[in-house]
C-alpha cells in the first residue's frame, strides 16, 4: 500500500463523521423547522459564506495577524522568563508561584480591561490580551522543562567541566523543547481566543470578532456563522503550523501515537 | 605514583547521615578496583567524591597526582552511570563525540575517533541510529565508548550493568575487560554482583554501611585474559566466597550459628 493510500485509508473515517454530521444538522434543521437564529441550515451558511467571501478572508486574516502578534509577544517572553528563572534559582522561588497560580486564572476576564488600556480600535489592545493569555502556560510549562534534567545527566556534565551556559545548550534547552511546543500548541488556540474574544468587547469593524458580535444582534445569523467557520479555519490551521514546527524541531523524538494531543 | 589515592575521608550528608568514614584506598595504574557492599554503604557516594562530583566533608581524593577538582577540570577520568544518559537528540555517533566536541577536537580528528570507538564497543553499523531505537545492552555500550573516546586515565563506573538482564551482563563483562585489556586504563567499578566484581577485578574492597567503611579488601587472583571458563573454575568460587563472607561480616545478612 502506498503512503498516500494509507493516509487516506487513515483520513476516511473521521471524513465520513464530518459528512454524516453536516447531512444530519442539515435535515434537523429542515425537517423540525428550526428557527434561523438557534441554528441555521449547513446550506444557509455556506451561502452566507460565498456571498460574503473576500470580506470574511480579510476580517479573519486582520484578527488572525492580532493573535500571531499576541502569541510571538506572549510566547517569546515566557520563554525567555523561564531561562532566567531556571538559571536563578532563587527568582523562580519568588515567581512560581503565581505563575502557577496565574496559569489557572480566567485571564480572558481581564479584555474589557486591556481594551480600556489601549485604543480597542488598534490591534495592540487584542495582541496584549493574547499575549497575556499565552505567557504563563508557556513559561510554566518551560520552566519545568528546564527543571526536568535527569541529576545524571547534570553530572556527567559536571564531570566534563563544563559551564551552566553550555549545560543550557546542550541539556536543559533540547529537554525542554517537547515542554516548549506542548505550551505552544496550547497558545495557538488561546492566542485565537484572546483576539476574538477582546474583539467581543469592541473592535475594529475590520475585524471578526466585532462582526460577529454586530450580525448576531442585527439577526444575520447565516453571517455569524460564516465568520465562526472562518476563525475555526484560522485557529485550525495556527494550531497545525505549530504541529508542523514541532514536527521539524524534535525529529530525533520516537513517535507516539496520541488521539488529539 | 597511584592513579587514585583517596586519604582518611568521611562523608556526613544534610541531615546527619554518616555516607563514608575513614575511607583510605590507593589505586595503581591499570588496575580494576570493585567496589562491592550492601544499599548505603557509601560505595556510589566514594565513586563520586573520586570524580569530584560530590565534596568530602573531610580528607581528600587525589587523582594522577592531582587534587580530584583539577583531575576533573583536565578530564582526567571518564564515567559511565547505571542509566546510559544518553542525549535522545543525538545520533549514536554524536552521543560518542560530545566530550571530544567539549574538549574542542575538530571535526574531522572527531569523526575518525568516534569510528574506532564504534568499532571497539562493536556497534559500527549503528552511528546514525538514535539511543532509543537501541537494546539497553547497545546503549550501555554507547555509554562506554563515550567514557573511553578522549582516552582518560582513569574510568568510573556506577553499576553500569545494573539494570540489564544476566545474559547481557555477562556479555559486557567480557567486552569490557578486553576493552581494559586493549586501553590499558585504570577502572573503579561499583557493584551489587559478587560474580561480576570476582569475574573482572583485580582488587575487590568490601565495604560495610552505616557508617561507610572498608571492611576487607580482597586481591583476585584469576588468571588474565578472563573467559567464561573462568567462571568455573574452582578459585573463582573460593573468591567469591570469601567475598561473600566479608559482605556477611559487614553486616549484610545475619549468618545463623
Amino acid at each position: 500500500m502506498t503512503v498516500t493510500v494509507r493516509r487516506t485509508a487513515d483520513w476516511a473515517p473521521a471524513l465520513v463523521v464530518a459528512a454524516a454530521v453536516i447531512g444530519l444538522w442539515e435535515a434537523i434543521v429542515k425537517g423540525l423547522h428550526v428557527q434561523r437564529f438557534l441554528l441555521p441550515a449547513p446550506d444557509a451558511i455556506w451561502s452566507a459564506f460565498r456571498d460574503n467571501q473576500s470580506a470574511l478572508w480579510h476580517e479573519g486574516w486582520f484578527t488572525f495577524q492580532e493573535a500571531l502578534g499576541g502569541f510571538a509577544i506572549g510566547c517569546g517572553a515566557g520563554a525567555l522568563l523561564a531561562l532566567v528563572v531556571a538559571r536563578w534559582n532563587l527568582l523562580g522561588k519568588a515567581l512560581m508561584p503565581y505563575a502557577i497560580a496565574a496559569n489557572a486564572i480566567p485571564i480572558i476576564a481581564f479584555a474589557p480591561i486591556t481594551n480600556a488600556w489601549f485604543d480597542p480600535l488598534t490591534k495592540t489592545s487584542k495582541m496584549v490580551i493574547a499575549a497575556v493569555l499565552c505567557f504563563f502556560p508557556v513559561f510554566v510549562n518551560v520552566v519545568r522543562g528546564l527543571r526536568s534534567v535527569k541529576p545524571q545527566q547534570l553530572e556527567l556534565m559536571r564531570s566534563y567541566a563544563v559551564g551552566e551556559l553550555t549545560v543550557f545548550r546542550l541539556v536543559r534547552i533540547p529537554t525542554a523543547l517537547p515542554f516548549l511546543f506542548t505550551a505552544l500548541r496550547v497558545a495557538s488556540v488561546l492566542a485565537m481566543i484572546g483576539a476574538i474574544v477582546g474583539e467581543y468587547y469592541g473592535g475594529s469593524l475590520e475585524s471578526l470578532g466585532a462582526n460577529i458580535n454586530q450580525d448576531a444582534s442585527l439577526f444575520q445569523f447565516e453571517k455569524a456563522w460564516a465568520e465562526i467557520v472562518i476563525a475555526c479555519i484560522f485557529g485550525i490551521g495556527f494550531y497545525l503550523a505549530v504541529a508542523l514546527a514541532e514536527r521539524l524541531a524534535t525529529r530525533w523524538q520516537p513517535r507516539v501515537e496520541t488521539a488529539g494531543a | 605514583m597511584s592513579v587514585v589515592a583517596v586519604k582518611n575521608v568521611s562523608k556526613e550528608f544534610a541531615g546527619g547521615t554518616l555516607a563514608l568514614q575513614g575511607i583510605d584506598l590507593d589505586i595503581e595504574q591499570g588496575e580494576f578496583v570493585s567496589l562491592i557492599g550492601p544499599s548505603g554503604c557509601g560505595k556510589s557516594t566514594l565513586l563520586r567524591i573520586i570524580g569530584d562530583l560530590i565534596e568530602p566533608s573531610s580528607g581528600a581524593a587525589v587523582v594522577n597526582g592531582k587534587p580530584a577538582r583539577q583531575a576533573r577540570r583536565d578530564h582526567d577520568y571518564g564515567i559511565v552511570f547505571q542509566d546510559p544518559v544518553l542525549y535522545n537528540w543525538r545520533t549514536v555517533a554524536k552521543n560518542v563525540a560530545l566530550p571530544l566536541e567539549l574538549a574542542g577536537w575538530d571535526r574531522e580528528r572527531r569523526t575518525r575517533r568516534v569510528a574506532e570507538m564504534l568499532d571497539l564497543v562493536e556497534l559500527r553499523g549503528f552511528a546514525d541510529h538514535h539511543p532509543w531505537q537501541l537494546s539497553g545492552g547497545m546503549q550501555q555500550r554507547v555509554a562506554i565508548a563515550r567514557a573511553l573516546s578522549f582516552e582518560p586515565a582513569l574510568l568510573l563506573m556506577d553499576e553500569p550493568f545494573g539494570a540489564l538482564d544476566e545474559m547481557t551482563r555477562e556479555r559486557l563483562n567480557a567486552e569490557l575487560l578486553q576493552i581494559w585489556e586493549a586501553s590499558g586504563s585504570t577502572v573503579v567499578f561499583v557493584t551489587h554482583s559478587i560474580a561480576e566484581a570476582v569475574f573482572l577485578s583485580t582488587r575487590v574492597v568490601v565495604m560495610s554501611a552505616r557508617p561507610g567503611r572498608i571492611s576487607k579488601v580482597i586481591p583476585i587472583d584469576l588468571p588474565q585474559p578472563r573467559t567464561a571458563a573462568t567462571r568455573e573454575q574452582p578459585r573463582f568460587f573460593e573468591l567469591a566466597t570469601e567475598v561473600r563472607e566479608a559482605l556477611h561480616l559487614g553486616g549484610l545478612i545475619e549468618v545463623p550459628a
